[in-house]
């Protein structure tokens, strides 16, 4: 493993019951990078975050954390970790600033609580009981309570989701500044958008295993082609297209199925339009709908696993 | 609030903190406050006032119509003890089966009574019925006892409630205060969070029972202080004693109740249990009624009750000014259902 990383785990196993959670997961995180994992809901992000945490214990596999290893009650290697959970209710009735004290009170050293309320952006609400916070306004103070110990590793699990987007943005936001500041980040996600704007490297995760890692400009770039196209026809015409057709367009690298539409992956989008649209109407068929867009790491999970991301 | 104040605020330690989330989140919660702290004062109130000191009742009876009914009705009625009324027969005994009357006096003559032995009631009509029939028909009293009436305080009814009051309330916010909160942290992911942060667990629990402590003493003086002042109960023992006991009690049911939410992840679950564990209590440890009216085969079950030991020892202390010793076998009980069921919860606690 490389001197400085922050975390590194290798043949992760963990099962519950039948079902195999993490499945012989390795990971390598380097200090100082926000490090994102991808994948559907039930891919097992949870499960290794967890287990890096300190939370569960897993089958199999060995967990290194800032250099340390989880033994005992863990006390002096949690007070360098900041930690938010996927969804924490903190007390109703309890101000903003208290709970933030409360966490604060728990590290041996951290920021000052006024600075803490900053970080998130939450000065204004300082007096305010968590029960009047917005959806996005407990997420940040779920964000504070875990910066509040001013951590040197960073989890966040899924911090933005069920957000609306400009909560998200503001999220977002917040963690760029963070990484700004050299904090190491992992967090786990399953919006492509969000892995794609904050991380320095993603691991895609399915059914408990990496299956792809690398930057998300390399992770795009491995699907050989930039673009995608995606169209659907009538349900009549369905059956006058099909793969090998569409394969043999133009500058096509890639074609896949997705429901009722057709999702092709081009180098060119210039060229493979009229291309497409010619063979189309060759067959008698008129596109009911036709879209491109940059390929995403949506397309890259795609290209993988046949699936959406949401889809799980 | 400025952002002066905002960067002075002071964080204190771990437990400080931990026990002041809790208080600030009781004192928050209004229904909380009239629960802890009013409910048992209304409720000693209201029961003091239906069970107050009052000349008993005057039993109500029927004097089937006939020949000799006129004559039946003056006697009868002229004690205080009897409320006589005139029905015919197949009345009269419609009223009887219905509790309207507790007696009926035939037509015929001599009389006979129907009543029913069972009733307390029904036999003390009985008596006075024939006593006064008795005495006009020309029996002479053998001899006069004197009347030595008893209205004193300590021996009234609402006497006996204050203390199993105050014992049903010790165990009720014990229980419930300690353990919905728990149960609402571990739903909501907020305990799990908590040991994430590197908090210490035993802070966490300590923290419970601090919080509890500190509202006993709002929560047990408020209904003492109601009760000695305005219903006149009397404090017989010694006032520390008084006050250990109720300590020692608090600390019980808090023990009880970490052991009733060291599992459950729902209040519907947490309800369950502290139901199957406070009703029995509240049936069989004496707060309404004396525990001796339950028969001497459950008396070992009944005795071993946490809450039983507690009402015993308050009422101890309070209206019979027992003292430190002939309390020990009660306060063995509390001590030992405390330690049990805490170390039980520190073993099954659920964190996550």
């Amino acid at each position: 493993m490389s001197a400085n990383a922050a975390l590194r785990c290798s043949g992760l196993v963990k099962k519950y019951d039948d079902v195999v959670a993490v499945d012989g997961l390795d990971l390598e995180v380097q200090a100082g990078e926000c490090f994102g994992m991808l994948g559907p809901n039930g891919a097992g992000k949870t499960t290794t975050v967890e287990i890096f945490e300190g939370l569960r214990t897993p089958d199999a596999g060995d967990v290194e954390v800032l250099g340390d290893r989880w033994r005992g009650d863990g006390l002096a290697l949690r007070s360098r970790l900041g930690i938010q959970l996927q969804e924490t209710k903190f007390p109703e009735k309890l101000q903003v600033i208290e709970v933030l004290a409360l966490f604060r009170s728990f590290y041996p050293r951290g920021l000052e609580v006024g600075d803490a309320l900053a970080l998130v952006g939450l000065e204004e609400k300082a007096r305010a009981q968590v029960r009047t916070l917005s959806g996005g306004q407990k997420q940040r103070l779920s964000l504070g309570c875990a910066l509040v110990g001013e951590p040197e590793l960073l989890f966040l699990d899924e911090p933005t989701t069920g957000l609306d987007p400009q909560s998200r943005r503001q999220t977002w936001e917040i963690v760029e500044a963070l990484k700004a500041r050299g904090r190491t980040v992992l967090l786990t996600t399953h919006y492509m958008e969000e892995a794609a704007r904050l991380c320095d490297r993603v691991a895609v995760v399915d059914h408990g295993k990496v299956i792809a890692l690398g930057t998300p400009r390399e992770l795009i770039a491995s699907l050989g082609a930039e673009h995608v196209i995606q169209f659907a026809v009538a349900e009549e015409h369905a059956a006058a297209i099909d793969a090998d057709v569409l394969k043999g367009l133009p500058s096509v690298e890639d074609v896949a199925r997705d429901g009722g539409s057709w999702r092709l992956t081009v180098r060119e989008v210039h060229r493979a339009v009229p291309a497409l649209l010619t063979a189309l109407s060759e067959r008698g068929a008129q596109p009911t709908e036709l879209a491109t867009h940059h390929a995403t790491l949506e397309d890259v999970f795609m290209a993988l696993t046949g699936r959406r991301l949401r889809d799980g | 609030m400025t952002a002066e104040r905002v960067a002075d605020y002071r964080v204190r330690g771990p437990r400080t903190e931990l026990t002041l989330g809790r208080v600030r989140e009781l004192t928050r919660e209004p229904e909380a406050i009239f629960w802890v702290f009013v409910f048992p004062i209304l409720l000693a109130a209201i029961l003091g006032v239906a069970f107050r000191s009052r000349p008993p009742d005057a039993l109500p009876i029927a004097v089937v119509s006939g020949p000799q009914a006129a004559a039946r009705m003056t006697v009868l009625a002229a004690g205080s003890d009897l409320k006589p009324v005139v029905l015919p027969a197949a009345e009269a005994q419609a009223a009887l089966a219905r509790g309207r009357v507790v007696l009926v006096v035939s037509a015929s003559d001599p009389p006979s009574y129907t009543y029913d032995p069972t009733q307390p009631e029904s036999r003390a009509a009985r008596l006075a019925v024939d006593e006064a029939l008795q005495r006009s028909a020309g029996r002479a009293d053998a001899f006069t006892p004197k009347r030595a009436e008893v209205s004193e305080p300590g021996s009234r009814y609402v006497d006996f409630l204050v203390p199993g009051l105050l014992g049903m309330n010790l165990m009720g916010t014990g229980m419930w205060g300690i353990g919905f909160s728990l149960v609402v942290a571990r739903n909501g992911n907020l305990l799990k969070r908590i040991i994430a942060a590197p908090a210490r667990k035993s802070h966490v629990l300590a923290a419970q029972l601090t919080s509890r402590l500190i509202f006993l003493i709002p929560e047990a003086g408020a209904l003492l202080l109601f009760a000695y002042f305005v219903l006149g109960v009397p404090l017989r023992g010694s006032l520390l004693l008084l006050i250990a006991v109720s300590l020692l009690g608090a600390l019980a049911f808090s023990g009880l109740g970490l052991l009733t939410a060291a599992r459950p992840r729902t209040i519907e679950g947490v309800s369950g249990v502290m139901n199957l564990v406070m009703v029995p209590m509240w049936i069989f440890s004496g707060i309404f009624f004396s525990t001796e009216r339950f028969p001497d085969s459950m008396q070992p079950f009944v005795q071993a009750l946490p809450l039983t030991a507690l009402n015993d020892a308050l009422r101890g202390v309070m209206l019979e000014g027992t003292a430190l010793g002939p309390l020990l076998p009660e306060i063995a009980v509390l001590a030992a259902w405390g330690a049990i069921s805490f170390l039980l919860a520190l073993k099954w606690f659920r964190w996550q």
